[in-house]
């Protein structure tokens, strides 16, 4: 037997040994007879009332004197019905069902119903875990079977405070196969599997490690990019928060290939939860020899500190966070030299996103050719997308690459909620761009995306009806690269400050002619003028949104019209007298600057002097009358004197 | 730097605590922003005088320390009030009229954001995405996070953390 065998076998009766044992704890907890209640406890179910929930489950069960055990996991990405609870009674014959919306109530319902009475209470089952003959599975769902789960795959399943729970899932298993190979070998295969950065420009992740194996020096860092700055993007923080060893295992496995003995989470300090989990999962591997020296007797030396980012979108950019972790104002530098080459402290330092790490373990587990066989040519594997805004089931999704926006939008996420029309989807972000309808077909990969105007970005997708206003969405994004610009080039300093002064002033109706071919001119002076991706893509919204809603920036600046009725100086709220009931009162009374009143003959009329624009009339009034209008431009809306107020 | 406080005894009792913690950390230009860190979790803010006990420790100048404080959204040189309300302006939140809901808690407290209201209960912020857009709109008060928000339910809010503020006054008067 060679050494080298001898090293591998060694390597491989560490891990069974840690495996082995974490099976034996998993079994016990899974075969017991007890009914299982799986609550999902990342930062969006917590925020819908999860914890409540929790202790309602928990209360009741005390209660009753019912035993069961309660089982905390993380995110499933079904973030429109968290709080999700998932229930595996085995006494009562029914599969593992999954129940959306569990506030304290149906908690407390379903533990005398189902757990103690056997009755699973059909009406509020979204349906069962797996294909049975009693109970529709979630899988004839196409939010559920159209996904495709490599890097979420666990997330949902395992609790992310419990590393046994990932062992015994056959996690760290990839990082065994790894340690017994040679580094070059891994290499190759992560160049073979076609992956790129998912971070948002798409870099092939092979490349990037090869050139820092290359590199001179010995002291490495590898550093995980958790410093998810875009706003309306959350699928890191949900990956950290569900199943942190997946990516602590990905990044092991990259700095063995790369060469690297130090290892760097940069997290976002507004992720408290993320952080907190993130430091039980490093010193649960460090206890298990799965992090330190000498990890799993391969005699490879590797250990991850955390940094909390202190919140400033450029840091996403490599070198702007490199200067934040030396403890310096995060300004890009000039590239090359990249930072795989000098990085922090002027080591080769490689820089990957979260989800670049995760999805590593499953190709070291399962070949490049599986890999290849999911998603595009160009883009394989799967990509993950928040999508928000105006869709009936936002949340989390992960597709193979090359789905269409169609696809993701109508049939994943139920498309459009209250009847109303698609209007545009914004993809990538503040760098990202706004599609029209026309580009629903668009394939959803790195370079269609990058075709079409918009780019992958961190995944962010922000759909939008037709209410909302092209510009001022373009005013939104503006105003956030505005704000994180961070001063260095003269261009995006300058140059965004005044795209967002020229886009202010058309949605208060106050467009001058050339406004348009002005910002036109700016955006691609902005891009050329810039150093790194923060300006070269802010103008990204304006120019996409000018190409394809040309009309509306029009509308703004010669009729001082909002076609979305949506920019709150160009609008105003009437009601409509013959739809009015009269008798109702609920408009005034809804109104926070009590602007809406009643004339002596029962009236209802808007003070547009006094009238906010926030809208809530028109949610209060009765859907059968429906009466509160809103129309723009403001002049249109009828006046009603209001009559002066009564003397006491 | 403007400054429109003066330091309570509360202030300078953490002052004291975090002088202890900052001596016992290590010395180099990297550790800077995890005292910086360190001194806004003791003291919810940074006052000069906190900015100046990091700076000694580090052997920087104050101004280069308030330099990189001042580029990051973190940290703040303003108390904050004890309910702490930040609204979310992520993409989605903006949306779903995440403005009018910061416009509905400014009127509420008469204060805008960034300030802090004259008893130190409440002070408003607005934050980038706390990353629950599906709930959009989204906003916190203290720790607490609020989903679905509505102009009709900052006034709720507002009222119950006062409600319950006399509430507990009252119980401490009767014990």
């Amino acid at each position: 037997m060679t050494a080298a065998n001898e090293s591998i076998e060694k390597i491989q009766a560490a891990y069974q040994a840690l495996a082995e044992e974490a099976r034996l704890q998993k079994e016990q907890f899974d075969q017991s007879p007890l009914p299982k209640i799986h609550i999902g406890m990342a930062t969006c179910g917590i925020a819908s009332g999860a914890l409540e929930t929790k202790s309602a489950f928990e209360e009741a069960l005390k209660e009753r004197d019912v035993e069961a055990q309660v089982h905390t996991v993380g995110c499933v990405g079904h973030c429109y019905a968290e709080p999700v609870v998932v229930i595996d009674h085995p006494d009562s014959g029914f599969p593992p069902i999954l129940y959306p919306e569990v506030t304290p109530g149906k908690a407390k319902m379903l533990t005398k119903l189902f757990l103690q009475e056997y009755d699973p209470r059909f009406e509020h089952i979204m349906g069962a875990i797996v294909e049975n003959e009693m109970i529709p599975s979630v899988h004839e769902f196409s939010r559920f079977n159209r996904e495709k789960r490599v890097i979420m795959e666990r997330c949902g399943r395992i609790d992310p405070e419990q590393i046994h729970e990932y062992l015994a899932d056959g996690g760290y298993g990839a990082l065994a196969q790894a340690l017994g190979e040679a580094p070059d070998a891994i290499i190759d295969r992560i160049e073979a599997s076609g992956l790129r950065g998912r971070g948002g420009a798409g870099f092939p992740t092979g490349v990037k490690w090869k050139i820092a194996r290359a590199a001179a020096g010995s002291e490495k860092t590898i550093i995980c990019n958790a410093d998810e700055g875009d706003p309306g993007a959350y699928m890191d923080r949900t990956l950290l928060e569900s199943n942190p060893h997946q990516v602590i295992e990905g990044m092991t496995i990259a700095a063995f290939s790369g060469g690297a003995k130090k290892g760097l989470f940069y997290v976002r300090a507004e992720y408290p939860l993320a952080v907190r989990i993130l430091e039980s999962a490093i010193g649960q591997a460090r206890a298990k020899g799965l992090l330190g020296n000498d990890i799993l007797g391969s005699g490879f030396d590797f250990d991850i500190d955390l940094f909390q980012g202190s919140g400033a979108f450029v840091c996403g950019e490599e070198t702007a966070l490199i200067r934040s972790v030396e403890g310096y104002r995060g300004m890009p530098r000039h590239r090359p030299p990249y930072p795989v080459e000098r990085g922090l402290d002027n080591r080769p330092t490689v820089i990957n996103n979260v989800k670049t790490l995760a999805t590593v373990p499953p190709i070291i587990e399962k070949g490049a050719d599986w890999f290849r066989s999911i998603g595009t040519v160009d883009s394989p594997g799967t990509a993950v997308f928040s999508v928000v805004g105006n869709v009936t089931h936002p949340g989390l999704v992960e597709i193979p690459m090359g789905v269409t926006l169609r696809e993701l939008i109508f049939d994943i996420c139920g498309g459009i909620p209250n009847k109303k029309q698609f209007k545009a989807v914004q993809i990538g972000g503040p760098s990202g761009g706004c599609l029209s309808a026309d580009f629903l077909d668009t394939p959803v990969d790195f370079d269609a995306l990058t075709r079409a105007g918009a780019m992958m970005g961190s995944g962010g997708m922000v759909v939008m009806d037709e209410d909302a206003c092209m510009v001022d969405g373009s005013r939104y994004f503006l105003d956030f690269t505005q704000k994180e610009s961070c001063g260095k080039c003269t261009f995006c300093r300058i140059g965004t400050r005044h795209l967002l002064d020229i886009l202010r002033r058309l949605t208060r109706g106050e467009g001058r002619e050339g406004d348009v071919e002005q910002l036109e001119n700016l955006s691609r002076a902005v891009k050329r003028g810039s150093l790194c991706g923060l300006g070269k893509t802010a103008p990204n919204p304006v120019l996409t949104s000018l190409a394809y809603f040309r009309d509306e920036y029009e509308a703004h600046i010669e009729e001082c019209r909002c076609p979305g009725c949506s920019c709150r100086a160009l609008t105003a709220f009437y009601i409509d007298l013959d739809k009015c009931a009269r008798g109702c009162d609920a408009c005034v009374g809804c109104c926070p600057v009590d602007a809406v009143f009643t004339t002596s003959n029962r009236k209802k009329g808007i003070d547009q002097a006094l009238c906010v624009k926030c809208g809530e009339c028109m949610v209060a009034c009765p859907p059968d009358y429906n009466a509160v209008i809103k129309v723009s431009p403001a002049h249109l809306a009828p006046t009603i004197e209001r009559p002066p107020e009564k003397k006491r | 730097m403007t400054t429109t406080h003066t330091l309570t005894d509360e202030d300078r009792a953490n002052l004291e605590s975090l002088q202890a913690q900052i001596e016992s950390s290590p010395i180099g230009r990297g550790q800077l922003i995890p005292l910086l860190q360190k001194a806004q979790k003791t003291l919810g803010y940074l006052p000069e005088e906190a900015l100046a006990l990091v700076a000694d420790h580090l052997e920087i100048t104050r101004s280069e320390v308030y330099g990189v404080a001042s580029f990051y959204n973190q940290f703040r040189f303003n108390p904050p009030g004890r309910n702490p309300i930040k609204v979310c302006m992520g993409t989605a939140c903006h949306v779903r009229g995440g403005e009018i809901i910061l416009e509905n808690f400014e009127r509420k407290l008469e204060i805008k954001e960034g300030e802090t209201t004259e008893d130190r209960e409440f002070s408003i912020e607005r934050v980038a995405c706390v990353g629950c857009c599906a709930l959009a709109p989204v906003a916190l008060v203290s720790e607490t996070l609020h989903g679905h928000m509505a102009p009709s339910k900052v006034e709720g809010l507002v009222l119950r953390v006062r409600v319950e503020k006399e509430k507990a006054e009252r119980e401490a008067a009767k014990q």
